[in-house]
């Protein structure tokens, strides 16, 4: 069906982008169009997913150019399902900022590329279109670049080094597969590519796909390639990492989701490379985080850990599997963002992330030890969390398909996740403050108030999350479903939608 | 700052000429190789040579507004283009074409992708600007603070000579210059 809103959750906070340029003396204005944008954004976002509800997939192609030849904007489930997180997670991101006050967050270019940053993440998950994809990939990296170096510390600057050549790497790559998909297959429109590749060579079609998800591989920190993270998301200013904690890495994922099950016939799926790279992200991130001393450092080698467990899901390519993953994404976009802000909160009101530096905080603070073991009983899986609930659904799919040596790997790493956790606990929250003491002016409050009712938010969404789990897994069930069998998204895009 | 005779003259005439070609890449560019892109990077090349002769500036005077307004504006009105079809119960980015026939002027045609790439030109120029804004500065001002003052020159052949030795103080600055004033009057 054709639906006038799929392209808005891009324009609107572009257009809004455009605003806040022109009103880059008035601070005041900046922020109201920031706020209003994603505000809107959300709205449309909610609203799309209520029409995907009922039509499976809404689209529109741009100009009227119908969908070989022109481009298509589609929304299907999941894209709507990452719409309405990603753009909730920016909005409380949003929020979060304007209560910290501090020279990076009070930037004057900050407000108009965070909403580039917006459009180019809405952007992702809306295309239908390969190169589109790439337009999307590359305005999200060129505004977080500008993000991750707003300070122009040197650590920043450094980090940023990292994260630019790794990304260009990464586009020149993703660019040359685009030609090369191009040069066999005379097209890069992802429904007609999907109709199209099957007449390719196995081998060709398996070189596509390795191609594919090393691309996106690097954008999502799969196991090699996950370095440039943990040395370049701590640096940034605390609410920047939190929304490239919760969503960069996911974007990632997303389009590795998206063109394994859309794009290949199921003979190329790469199954057993994917549940082999997925282990080895899970292990090496949970390893890693288990060295760390400074807090954001071990959250970062946890976002790898993470991304493990949705390549082990999406490895398993049945629809138990990618279901789980669904399920598990939302779930682990709302845990990463609300445990870096409360990072950010910790290290406002202590000084420092360094977790031998810090203690006590459960004492000066309480608040901020509530805010922090929702989130950190959720990474680790623990029963009431929405963490569980994913985690749950993830090693069941595996045991379904029999997987057990990844199965057994998801499990050890679990228990290491929950042991990091509870280092942070018991060097943060309990124990003395090794150095000075803490920064509290209120005992109690935490904070300034929009920073902890941004926090609170994410711990209260989560907590929802868990409250309404049963009918949130239906609905990723409905999506897994729907990318296991993508043949409705195809035809709606080359079929005219049927309406 | 040192400027040059001959850079500045010639940029004088090549400054208006290239902006007359940037507009017409814009204006041809909708069916024709040219468009927005290619025109704001005309613009911003004679921008930058303004840059060259004048520094920060010659820069600054070529433009009335605001950097971050010429680039928002140019945002704006591309972002408003694209969706404007959307009002109308259009798709996104869609396109309408007028075919005018004026007794002298020939046959114009008007394409709605006109604004688009006004936009686009826009949006290249002010980031020209703004990278100047944020870079073309610095490097002057440390090279006032470095460089030993240098006597003001009176003729333009007394530039030229500076120019080639390279004098790394006043003193010897003002030797060579008088050395020169005396080759003049003997």
């Amino acid at each position: 069906m054709n639906s006038a809103l799929v392209p808005l959750p891009i324009v609107i906070p572009l257009l809004a982008a455009a605003l806040a340029v022109i009103f880059v003396r008035f601070h005041i204005v900046q922020r109201a169009i920031a706020l209003s944008a994603l505000i809107g954004s959300v709205g449309v976002s909610i609203a799309l997913l209520v029409q995907v509800e009922e039509h499976d997939v809404v689209k529109m192609d741009a100009g009227g150019w119908a969908a070989p030849l022109g481009i298509t904007y589609v929304v299907d489930r999941l894209s709507a399902i990452m719409l309405v997180t990603s753009s909730l997670m920016l909005l409380i991101v949003l929020i979060y900022a304007i209560g910290q006050r501090g020279v990076e967050d009070n930037h004057l270019a900050f407000d108009a590329v965070y909403l580039v940053l917006a459009a180019g993440v809405a952007a992702s998950f809306v295309t239908g279109d390969m190169f589109n994809l790439f337009v999307a990939f590359e305005m999200m990296l060129a505004a977080s670049f500008v993000l991750l170096t707003l300070g122009g510390r040197a650590d920043q600057v450094r980090g940023g080094m990292t994260y630019v050549v790794i990304s260009l790497v990464a586009s020149a790559m993703f660019i040359t597969a685009l030609a090369l998909l191009y040069a066999s297959t005379g097209t890069i429109n992802m429904a007609d590519l999907a109709q199209r590749i099957p007449e390719l060579s196995s081998g060709v079609r398996t070189g596509f796909s390795l191609l594919l998800i090393l691309v996106f591989g690097v954008k999502a920190g799969l196991f090699p390639l996950f370095f440039w993270l943990p040395d370049s998301y701590p640096t940034a200013p605390g609410p920047v990492t939190a929304i490239f904690a919760g969503l960069l890495t996911k974007v990632g994922v997303y389009a590795i989701i998206r063109t394994q099950t859309l794009l290949f016939p199921p003979d190329s799926q790469q199954g057993t490379v994917l549940l082999i790279i997925g282990g080895l992200t899970m292990a090496v991130g949970a390893l890693g985080a288990l060295a760390q001393d400074d807090l954001k450092r071990l959250l970062s080698f946890h976002i790898v850990g993470q991304i493990g467990f949705m390549i082990f899901g999406l490895g398993l390519f049945t629809v138990a599997g990618i279901s789980a993953v669904v399920f598990y994404i939302v779930q682990t976009i709302l845990v990463k963002t609300n445990l870096f802000l409360v990072a950010g909160l910790i290290d406002r009101h202590t000084g420092s992330s360094r977790i031998s530096r810090v203690g006590g905080v459960v004492r000066s603070a309480p608040i901020i030890a509530v805010f922090f073991a929702v989130p950190a009983l959720s990474l680790a899986g623990l029963p009431p969390s929405s963490g569980f609930a994913g985690k749950f659904a993830l090693i069941n799919a595996g045991v379904m398909s029999s997987q057990w040596a990844i199965v057994t790997v998801a499990l050890i790493v679990s228990l290491l996740t929950l042991f990091s956790m509870t280092k942070i606990w018991a060097g943060v929250f309990w124990g003395e403050p090794e150095s000075a003491t803490p920064l509290a002016e209120g005992r109690t409050n935490g904070g300034p108030p929009l920073m902890v009712l941004a926090t609170g938010l994410t711990v209260a969404l989560s907590i929802s999350f868990v409250v309404f789990a049963g009918p949130m897994f239906e609905l990723a069930e409905r999506a897994g479903d729907d990318l296991m069998n993508p043949s409705a998204y195809i035809n709606a895009v080359l079929g005219g939608g049927g309406s | 700052m040192r400027r040059s005779l001959v850079l500045d003259v010639s940029v004088r005439l090549l400054y208006p000429s290239i902006i007359v070609l940037s507009l017409y890449f814009l204006f041809s560019g909708h069916n024709q190789p040219g468009g927005g892109f290619v025109g704001g990077l005309a613009a911003s090349a004679a921008v930058s040579l303004r840059y060259v002769t004048g520094g920060l500036e010659a820069v600054r005077r070529s433009f009335r507004s605001e950097p971050p307004t010429i680039l928002g504006a140019g945002l704006a009105l591309s972002v408003g283009t694209a969706v404007f079809p959307m009002l109308l119960g259009g798709a996104i980015l869609e396109h309408a074409t007028l075919e005018l026939h004026p007794p002298v002027l020939g046959d114009i045609k008007v394409t709605s992708a006109l604004p688009f790439d006004v936009g686009v030109y826009l949006v290249v120029i002010g980031l020209i600007l703004m990278v100047f804004e944020a870079f073309g500065d610095d490097r002057d001002d440390e090279m006032e603070m470095v460089e030993a003052p240098t006597v003001p020159a009176t003729s333009v052949r007394e530039e030229y000579r500076a120019l080639t030795q390279h004098t790394s103080s006043s003193t010897q600055h003002a030797a060579a210059s008088a050395r020169l004033e005396e080759n003049e009057t003997s």
